[in-house]
């Protein structure tokens, strides 16, 4: 049987179990090609366990994961960053005794076999690059500058160029805002704008203002299954939506 | 390009340049042959602290079984030298002639066929290396590809030197047993016992060991050194750039392994004999240690790490000798405890720094508004 379809990403009844737990239940979730998708819900209802498991941190129970029409289930996490998938997590994960430029270098997808990275050099290209990025993620400032010496936003917007300069298909972010400043927030808003451009997104996000100004398309989870899913207004209208999340 | 690089690199060159001068220049004018052959042992374990500056101070894996694959380096050129001594002239009074004396004690009649390719130098040199890099990569392979790291290698590093230990111990016709391989003469004919000799295989360990540093240094210097470092701070964010970890860490494992096996093989050479108490548990940690004291994140520091606590231990014991392993274990609690970062630490974080600001400061009077830190001390 051919289960093609034109979805960039096609997640069919997903279940994952821990110790019996079902932290996600026969989910499907369709990403269009250039979709922004927000993925809400309440806590423990499985958001980021589905970012986990397409990412291959977490080995699916049973269904099948789809990335351009390519069974993914089973793949090492590296392998699927090589098709095109990004992912940032909660928490800014860089490496905070590297500096900068060397966070953006290391993310640039080449010479990423010990043999290429051995005799791996800083071209003219590599370094425009690295530059081009770093301007975008308002870091141009100082390249030297040891990662763990950024502040939290920075360390967030640095994680954000680090994916960017992948460049993948589909990017995944947990909670890009958490822990911004207001300004901050604004001018990761208009980041994520900009970077989700000739691409396919997933947000995971708490913060409904910031929904609001990005989402296109939004979906609810509860309980790993998929609650409600529309744009941000029909989802806000939707009574059982009120009752288990946006109701408290 | 980037400064704080630059300047650590600075730093380094010049820590490098001291090296060399004090165990090419000094020691060898300052100490009689006797001490000087001490010191080339010393720098054997040397070779395995910046093996282990690679794998545990950059890439965060710490091995507690470097001994396994120093042994293993120093046995693979024992090996040799002990059929070239066991020649049928020397061994006339043997039962079987022609045989190490080891095999002929415990009733051994023929030499056992993985003794046979020791026969041949450039297999032997070749073996130094290469069979403590298998077995380094198949160990790697296996726990790295399955996510085992941390203090779970640590313990199985440590089981795997218990375990060759006993192997060596218990197969005494094959291997020596717990005397090891003794009574190494020459090398090609060419004695290895008298002081000429002895300086010769000193200063060939020196240059051994700088080459070593200097391959190490271009390593660390590389984006593979930078993913190493990545690897050590961030192991998940570094899948999630699209480099399998485990390739790295086999890659850093073998090379530390074998950088070890060099030490092991000129241990071999400058000391006249190999044996399992080289190899073991307490070996292992003690090369940890020196290489923690030197400082785990510096290439100088693990060698004048190595250097000062076998000369303390030479002095000390030499003096107190019942008190040595307390002064060992107390060095290292110190170490932890008070600075984390070694010795090297100590200079790259509180001496560099004062030089630096002496310089500024005195640079200031006359230069009005120069603040930016001077790469090198002023000397």
């Amino acid at each position: 049987m051919n289960n093609n379809t034109d979805f960039l990403l096609a997640l069919e009844n997903v279940s994952v179990s821990f110790d019996g737990f079902k932290a996600v239940n026969e989910l499907n979730l369709y990403i269009d090609k250039g979709e922004l998708r927000v993925i809400i819900g309440p806590n423990g209802a499985g958001k980021t366990t589905v970012l986990d498991l397409i990412c291959g941190r977490t080995r699916v129970s049973e269904g099948s994961i789809k990335f351009k029409n390519q069974e993914i289930t089973g793949y090492k996490e590296q392998q699927i960053v090589r098709l095109g998938i990004g992912r940032k997590f909660q928490t800014p994960t860089i490496y905070e005794d590297l500096t900068v430029f060397e966070n953006l270098e290391l993310s640039l997808p080449r010479g990423r076999n010990v043999t290429g990275a051995l005799f791996w050099s800083r071209t003219d290209e590599v370094a425009q690059r690295v530059t081009e990025v770093a301007e975008m993620i308002f870091l141009e400032g100082d390249p030297d500058q040891l990662g763990g010496t950024l502040s939290h936003g920075q360390k967030q917007w640095l994680e954000i160029g680090m994916l960017l300069i992948q460049d993948p298909e589909l990017l995944m972010l947990d909670e890009p805002v958490a822990g911004m400043s207001v300004s901050e927030r604004a001018k990761t808003a208009e980041l994520l704008n900009e970077i989700i451009k000739n691409r396919s997104v997933i947000v995971i996000e708490h913060d409904m203002k910031f929904v609001e100004s990005i989402a296109h398309r939004v979906t609810v989870l509860h309980q790993g299954k998929v609650l409600a899913e529309g744009d941000m207004q029909s989802v806000q209208a939707n009574p059982r939506v009120k009752e288990v999340y946006l109701g408290h | 390009m980037s400064g704080i690089r630059t300047d650590a690199r600075t730093l380094e060159l010049i820590g490098f340049a001291l090296v060399a001068a004090l165990i090419l220049v000094v020691l060898p004018l300052a100490l009689d042959i006797f001490r000087l052959n001490l010191v080339g042992k010393y720098l054997t374990y040397s070779f395995v602290a910046v093996g282990l500056v690679l794998c545990w101070g950059h890439t965060g894996i710490l091995s507690l079984g470097q001994g396994v694959f120093f042994g293993l380096g120093g046995y693979c050129m024992a090996a040799f030298l002990k059929l070239e001594a066991s020649s049928a002239a020397n061994t006339k009074i043997q039962s079987t002639p022609g045989i190490p004396d080891f095999m002929d004690w415990n009733q051994i009649t023929e030499l056992p066929f993985f003794w046979v390719p020791f026969k041949s130098l450039s297999f032997s040199l070749l073996a130094v290396v290469v069979v403590p890099t298998i077995a380094a990569f198949i160990l790697g392979a296996a726990m790295f590809k399955r996510r085992v790291g941390g203090v779970y290698f640590a313990i199985i590093t440590q089981a795997l030197a218990a375990v060759l230990t006993i192997l060596i111990i218990g197969q005494q016709g094959y291997t020596g047993g717990i005397n090891g391989i003794t009574d190494l003469r020459t090398l090609l004919g060419w004695d290895i016992r008298p002081d000429s000799a002895k300086y010769i295989l000193y200063f060939v360990c020196c240059f051994l060991l700088l080459g070593t540093m200097f391959l190490a240094r271009f390593v660390i210097a590389s984006k593979l050194g930078r993913i190493l470092v990545a690897i050590r701070d961030q192991e998940e964010r570094v899948r999630f750039s699209g480099y399998d970890v485990a390739n790295f860490k086999i890659f850093v494992f073998c090379l530390a392994s074998a950088i070890a096996a060099l030490g092991g093989a000129m241990f071999t050479l400058q000391v006249g004999f190999m044996s399992p108490s080289f190899v073991g548990i307490v070996p292992s940690i003690e090369m940890v240690i020196f290489c923690a004291v030197g400082g785990r994140h510096s290439l100088v520091g693990a060698v004048i790490g190595a250097l000062a606590v076998n000369w303390g231990k030479t002095l000390f014991s030499e003096s107190f000798p019942e008190l040595w392993l307390f002064a060992m274990g107390g060095l290292f609690i110190g170490v932890v405890l008070a600075f984390p970062r070694g010795l090297a630490g100590l200079v790259t974080d509180q001496i560099v720094p004062r030089l630096t600001r002496f310089g500024a400061s005195r640079l200031g009077s006359s230069n009005s508004r120069h603040t930016e830190p001077s790469p090198a001390p002023a000397e």
